[in-house]
């Protein structure tokens, strides 16, 4: 059997990573089976009940090989490389050593294309590759594993501090272009590291998929973030999945605010005493729809996880909010706190949220707090009480119901260029920056 | 400064204020006690213009404007301030850019230019340092995770930069204990002066305490149904609100 897909992808299949492995091979061909067998996700599969993928099947969107990348706007790159970073870049799903800069990494951290990693340590892969994505199971992860072209492999010795953060830039130069890439994160025992993936593209219609998985050790921490800024055109599938060790500690940040069509899973599975804090903010425009889907697993006892996701949605836009929290018989002791807030500015905007608990355990604490609505009355009138006019209180809560999610972000250089991209996206709230 | 004639308030067909008169001349502080439920909030969100009432009879004359006509942020441009009883949280802003926001707002209604930043940072830690406040909380989003002492400080914080010629202070005092209480008085005790007026709602006789007003007014059932000097709270105190309303049944 064949599809679009697979006959897009006949091109490609001895540049793909690691195309020399056998082993890589054999889940590479289980995975394109599954993908045969069951394609993306339809609105009958309960966890994409409210979004659409037709259009992956209906575009043409083709991969393509290293050596025809389009043309790359390298000022425009730098635009958005941050500072105090090393840097990994992939263009249209290939990884560019000539863009990236990881001059100075300590030799308890490795940071390579993924299909290097299969060259030099295909074993130290072959552990960790598909063992915390599901392909069996309705999304992207396994046409993602089917035909990943490359991606990063990052791997943090047991103690080891990644003193600067690394950030992944995606890029995708044209249209009709798919790129799709698969990353690996190891951080072993007490190590420690912060990665900050960027999603950028041209003005077209492209798409994206990208899946990340993480393997946080005993008494790892990792901060995770995710800023996508797709073409407002474009079709964005991201996912990162999680295993947590032992008092492990995961911190995500996913700010979606581009393409037209855009999903972001994250899964982690938590294991004893290990903590999860997911944060997202997703501002939609115009007729974009942004779905987040959440999935936190109580595996063990004694874990924590907080989750906090807000949407502001204007104009014809769709936010979708899917939290699942499963805690298992034994997770007991389990400490879970969810909330999704959506605020709504205009009448054609549309918001699902829709938390879900699981409890298996009978000594837990779980909450929950899910909102849709406008801003707060009060809040108003607190500003309105200053001499501040209703419009411009408004404004400025609207700014800072999205600018609390801004304002987690420790790292500097990531906390400024987001806050830019906020108040890019709120033109009418008059905020002076210099102030905040 | 500020005349109340016949107040009739209503929440939806709920008579809240039955007629009440008051007269605040400039520099004088006022204090409204009361029973639960007399109106007092009422009172106060009327005054500063708050959604949801309907005012049935009466008028309220401001520094000879008809201060019901008017959009709330005007009254507070025109100098009316309510410090509020549940002060609200605003995460996503800071204490700081509220503070300019606020001072810019009334500045250019004044006709004056936006205030110079350093001007502005060194006036702001100045008076901040007088209700005994970190300068950190400058930086801290609006109340979020603050103590209810340090709201009510911060209410009395922005009084002190934004300058205002009538304060309403909603029961700035509940909650607070003695140290809070002293610093929050001291703040308003430092703003009195002839050109200023107070309306001071409370529950509690020790805030007079530490703030003396000059008339003491009851107000029970919508209406002041006693006025006095400051010895009519402690008569209050002592002899409980059913002596004030059995005198007027």
């Amino acid at each position: 059997m064949t599809n679009q897909y697979s006959a897009a992808y006949a091109k490609l299949e001895n540049s793909l990573a690691g195309s020399s492995l056998a082993w890589l091979n054999d889940i590479r061909a289980q995975a394109k089976e599954q993908f045969i067998e069951q394609g993306f996700p339809s609105l009958r599969d309960e966890e994409w009940r409210y979004s659409n993928l037709a259009v992956l099947d209906k575009k043409s969107f083709a991969p393509v090989l290293a050596s025809e990348l389009g043309h790359i706007d390298v000022a425009d790159l730098e635009a958005y490389k941050l500072n105090d970073c090393w840097t990994m870049v992939l263009v249209d799903g290939h990884y560019s050593a000539g863009l990236s800069d990881l001059q100075g990494i300590p030799d308890s951290v490795t940071i390579s294309s993924l299909a290097e990693a299969l060259t030099d340590k295909p074993d130290t892969i072959k552990r960790y590759l598909g063992q915390a994505t599901n392909i069996k199971e309705p999304g992207f992860s396994a046409f993602n594993q089917a035909w990943f072209t490359g991606g990063v492999f990052v791997h943090v010795a047991a103690k080891a501090i990644l003193d600067k953060p690394l950030q992944i830039l995606h890029l995708v130069t044209g249209a009709e272009v798919l790129a799709n890439t698969h990353h690996l994160i190891v951080l072993e025992a007490s190590a420690e590291a912060s990665i900050i993936e960027t999603f950028l593209g041209c003005e077209e219609q492209y798409a994206t998929v990208s899946v990340t998985e993480v393997f946080v050790e005993k008494n790892a921490g990792l901060n995770l973030y995710k800023t996508q800024l797709e073409s407002d055109k474009a079709v964005h599938l991201g996912g990162v999945y999680v295993k947590q060790a032992r008092d492990s500690r995961f911190n995500h940040h996913n700010f979606s605010f581009g393409a037209v069509l855009a999903r972001t899973d994250v899964h982690t599975d938590l294991g004893q005493a290990a903590e999860c804090d997911l944060n997202g903010l997703y501002l939609g425009v115009k007729r974009q729809h942004i779905d987040n889907h959440t999935r936190i697993n109580h595996v063990e006892p004694y874990a924590i996880s907080k989750e906090l996701y807000k949407g502001v949605l204007n104009d014809k836009s769709r936010g979708v909010f899917q939290g699942r929290v499963l805690v298992a018989e034994q997770a007991q002791k389990t400490d879970s706190d969810m909330h999704n807030h959506n605020l709504l500015l205009s009448d054609n905007a549309e918001a699902d949220t829709k938390p879900q608990l699981e409890i298996y355990a009978d000594d837990v604490k779980c909450a929950h707090g899910i909102t849709v609505g406008q801003l707060d009355n009060q809040a108003i009138f607190a500003l309105q009480a200053r001499g501040i006019d209703e419009v411009s209180a408004k404004n400025m809560l609207t700014f800072a119901f999205a600018n609390e999610m801004v304002n987690k972000i420790k790292f500097k250089p990531l906390h400024d260029q987001i806050l830019m991209q906020v108040l890019n996206r709120f033109p009418q709230a008059g905020i002076d920056q210099a102030w905040l | 400064m500020i005349s109340i004639k016949n107040l009739h308030v209503s929440i939806g067909d709920k008579a809240i204020l039955k007629g009440v008169n008051l007269e605040i001349p400039a520099g004088e502080v006022h204090a409204i006690m009361g029973p639960n439920g007399a109106g007092k909030s009422t009172l106060s969100h009327v005054l500063s213009g708050k959604a949801g009432y309907t005012v049935t009879e009466g008028s309220v004359t401001y520094k000879g404007q008809d201060l019901l006509a008017l959009e709330p942020e005007m009254r507070a441009r025109e100098g009316v301030f309510l410090a509020f009883q549940y002060p609200v949280e605003i995460p996503g802003v800071s204490n700081i850019y509220l503070l300019k926001a606020a001072l810019n707002a009334m500045r250019k209604h004044r006709g004056e230019a936006e205030v110079d930043a350093l001007d502005f940072l060194a006036l702001v830690k100045d008076k901040i340092k007088t209700l005994e406040m970190d300068e950190k909380f400058l930086y801290r989003a609006v109340n979020e995770g603050f103590s209810g002492g340090e709201k009510k400080r911060n209410e009395i914080l922005q009084a002190t930069i934004l300058e205002p010629s009538f304060c309403i202070l909603d029961e700035t005092d509940s909650g607070l204990d003695i140290d809070a209480l002293k610093v929050v008085s001291a703040g308003v005790n430092a703003l009195r002066d002839e050109a200023r007026s107070f309306l001071m709602i409370t529950h509690y006789q020790r805030l007079l305490d530490y703030i003396k007003p000059d008339v003491v007014h009851v107000l029970a059932d919508g209406k002041i149904v006693k006025s006095g000097g400051p010895e009519l709270a402690l008569e209050l105190e002592a002899k409980g609100y059913h002596w004030v309303e059995e005198q007027v049944a």
